[in-house]
């Protein structure tokens, strides 16, 4: 019986970690569900985006007050879990403060450890008020009605949970340790800035019960742990692990350039150049634009389960601005609700997707909100993570114009005079130069 | 750039009007403005006249790709042809498009925005600025979407305008978060979406906020967008709309 706790803590463990990397796998499968896209030239230039907009946060500092305070959550998360490494090998072996061997280190490790906590605590707070009491505009679009806002709040509520079980935790150690109890080294009261104040709340707990308050703490903190773990997959939060990939994969291009489709290359090839030998068909034909998620590249869905939902983009956004219907917020987060749709249908089709009548274009985005877009690029610029709504837009337009012919008229006459005379407006190509003869 | 061909010549730069340039009535005179600071320096430029043709940009934004490659390379066709290497567009979308939508169509060409071609002349000695009439009168730059965010170019506008000892003075939403217009992605030849207000209603209000006597431009587009902005508020007497072409030429009497 004394090895319950180590069995049932490594069968945790395990079930945590295996359930994580099944829910990862399925995500990737997803992920690559998408058109081929050739995001692994300039590797040193990757990295270094990758290092100064993902791990450096630079694109955050545009608004100062979210970005100090998400520093203090991203700072005190990834710090903190190296106090993760201590609960496994405590967890593992039955041992209790392992590093405590390192002595005053242990303590400053410890004391750096509580003031992180209290940062994450006070940036988790100051968000839940911009969400919930001053009702920041941008969270309080429709984009974010039902799951997405309560999925917001579920996650800054559970990182105050944890590191409140962290706080309660040493607390308890700190007031075992004063006295003198059992296991509980003496650590200097410097080690613990933040749970010594909260010691007190104890009131004149005997050391049964305050063992028992430290061990519930430890359990929970780890098996809240777990379970966040696992949560993230299915949450806007896998932003935490995402962001890193997908700042990798970055477009590296000038914003401006938009692909040029080599489907539709091989056919205008056939048509101007005689000298041109088309490449034999796809089996199946490539369609023009993107009707559904298949049709985006796989940088496209990686972007939609990138997607924090912070709706910065949709804040910077000219249509949504001026009350279109448009929302770059949008296109992502129904990409990525879309894929998840198109992934359970594989799961529950023994990994083949069966047609299910729906798609992303006109099921969950609608030609108004494309139309909308000017496509200045302001979105992109604002993601913190290097998401780029505009390409799906684009895209879907794409399928629109060449698949559907359903622009709307005015577009239409406008392609009808650069075909006819080489002018988006009625002109004749011959008046081209009549400016130079006017005074 | 025929006349230039049969004669056997070449010319320094080949200057690219695009279709606002040539038959807007408006962007016509940002065109001869253009012109005449190239003659003023002595340029050798050319264009193509009747050979040119719309980059394809609005038919690419829009998602007509068959269009857009289509004009993109009869017009690579013409540029190679006449084996063109440089390339200055008064526009930013055409300037957008040839640099960086083309060279994967067979058409890599050196391109400049006719900003920064100003830029370079007064940066090399070539055209010497002075402010004129705008000598300390307050001026406000709208960036063009496609000549910053697109391609990263904030400074070379601004640059031409501080030369004209004018109060460069900044809107709130500046460079890389500079608002669009509302002309881009096709929009200047479609009614907008539904919606409460107008892009461009909404950009010349900020603009005015500053109450510039000039909102500089760089883009023929945003030069429509912005004056019927300014008009919309019945503030034209105040604020002019001007391209920064237009201003170096106002100021030196070119």
């Amino acid at each position: 019986m004394a090895y319950i706790d180590n069995i049932l803590f490594a069968l945790l463990l395990v079930a945590g970690t295996v359930l994580f990397v099944r829910n990862v796998r399925k995500v990737r499968r997803n992920i690559l569900l998408g058109r081929e896209v050739n995001r692994s030239d300039n590797k040193p230039e990757r990295w270094r985006t990758m290092i100064r907009v993902a791990l450096g946060q630079s694109k955050m500092t545009t608004r100062p007050v979210a970005a100090i305070m998400h520093l203090f959550v991203y700072v005190g998360f990834v710090i903190i879990n190296i106090e993760v490494v201590e609960i496994i090998i405590d967890g593992l072996f039955g041992t209790h403060r392992i590093l405590g061997f390192l002595g005053p280190l242990y303590s400053f490790l410890i004391a750096s450890f509580e003031i992180l906590a209290f940062l994450v605590v006070l940036g988790c707070v100051v968000f839940l008020i911009r969400r919930n009491v001053l009702k920041l505009k941008r969270f309080m679009s429709n984009d974010l009605n039902g799951w997405p806002r309560s999925d917001a709040n579920y996650i800054l509520i559970v990182e105050i949970l944890l590191m409140s079980a962290f706080f309660m935790m040493n607390a308890a150690d700190y007031r075992l340790q004063q006295l003198s109890f059992d296991h509980y080294t003496v650590m200097p009261e410097s080690a613990f800035p933040i749970s010594s104040l909260l010691a007190g709340l104890y009131g004149n707990a005997s050391p049964d019960a305050l063992v028992m308050a430290e061990r519930f703490c430890w359990w929970f903190h780890i098996i809240g742990i777990l379970a966040f773990l696992n949560y993230l997959p299915y949450s806007k939060h896998f932003h935490i692990l995402l962001a890193f990939p997908n700042t990798f994969f970055s477009n590296l291009r000038a914003k401006g350039a938009f692909t040029n489709p080599e489907n539709v290359m091989v056919e205008v090839k056939a048509i101007l150049d005689p000298s041109f030998t088309p490449p034999p068909p796809p089996e199946t034909p490539m369609r023009f634009g993107a009707k559904d998620v298949q049709d985006l590249n796989w940088k496209q869905l990686l972007d939609a389960y990138t997607c924090t939902e912070c709706g910065r983009c949709t804040s910077a956004c000219p249509a949504n601005n001026t009350g279109k219907l448009l929302s770059p917020r949008k296109i992502m987060m129904d990409t990525r609700d879309r894929l998840t749709e198109v992934g359970e249908n594989i799961d529950k089709n023994k990994g083949v997707f069966t047609d299910d009548g729906k798609s992303l274009l006109g099921d969950y985005i609608t030609a108004e909100e494309l139309w909308a877009c000017t496509s200045c690029n302001a979105c992109v610029q604002e993601c913190p993570v290097n998401i780029d709504p505009l390409s799906i837009i684009i895209d879907l337009r794409r399928y629109l114009v060449m698949e559907q012919s359903a622009a709307p008229n005015e577009l239409n006459m406008m392609f009808t005079n650069i075909e006819n005379n080489g002018a988006p407006w009625q002109f004749s190509p011959a008046d081209r130069l009549n400016w130079a003869t006017e005074a | 750039m025929a006349d230039f061909a049969a004669r056997g010549e070449t010319p320094e730069i080949l200057f690219w009007v695009g279709c606002a340039g040539s038959f807007d009535d408006r962007a016509r005179k940002i065109t001869k403005a253009i012109v005449r600071i190239l003659n003023h320096v002595g340029m050798k430029f050319a264009v193509l006249g009747t050979e040119e043709s719309c980059t394809g940009d609005p038919a690419k934004r829009a998602g007509n790709e068959f269009l857009f490659q289509m004009q993109a390379m009869n017009n690579i066709t013409v540029l190679n042809g006449y084996g063109v290497t440089k390339i200055v567009t008064g526009c930013p979308h055409c300037f957008n498009t040839i640099k960086n939508e083309y060279p994967e169509l067979g058409g890599s060409y050196e391109v400049i925005h006719h900003t920064q071609l100003v830029q370079q002349l007064i940066d090399s000695g070539k055209l010497k600025v002075e402010g004129g009439e705008f000598k300390g009168k307050k001026i406000t730059f709208h960036d063009p979407c496609y000549l910053g965010r697109a391609n990263g170019e904030y400074e070379a506008p601004r640059r031409v305008i501080e030369k004209l000892d004018a109060a460069l003075s900044e809107m709130k939403r500046s460079r890389a978060n500079g608002f669009c217009c509302g002309a881009g992605g096709a929009q200047m030849f479609k009614e907008a979406e539904k919606g409460n207000k107008e892009v461009n209603v909404e950009r010349s209000e900020e603009a005015l906020e500053l109450q510039p006597d000039v909102i500089a431009v760089g883009c023929p587009f945003c030069m429509t967008m912005m004056t019927d902005g300014v008009k919309h508020f019945n503030k034209e007497d105040n604020t002019k709309v001007l391209d920064v072409a237009e201003l170096i030429v106002q100021a030196n009497d070119l």
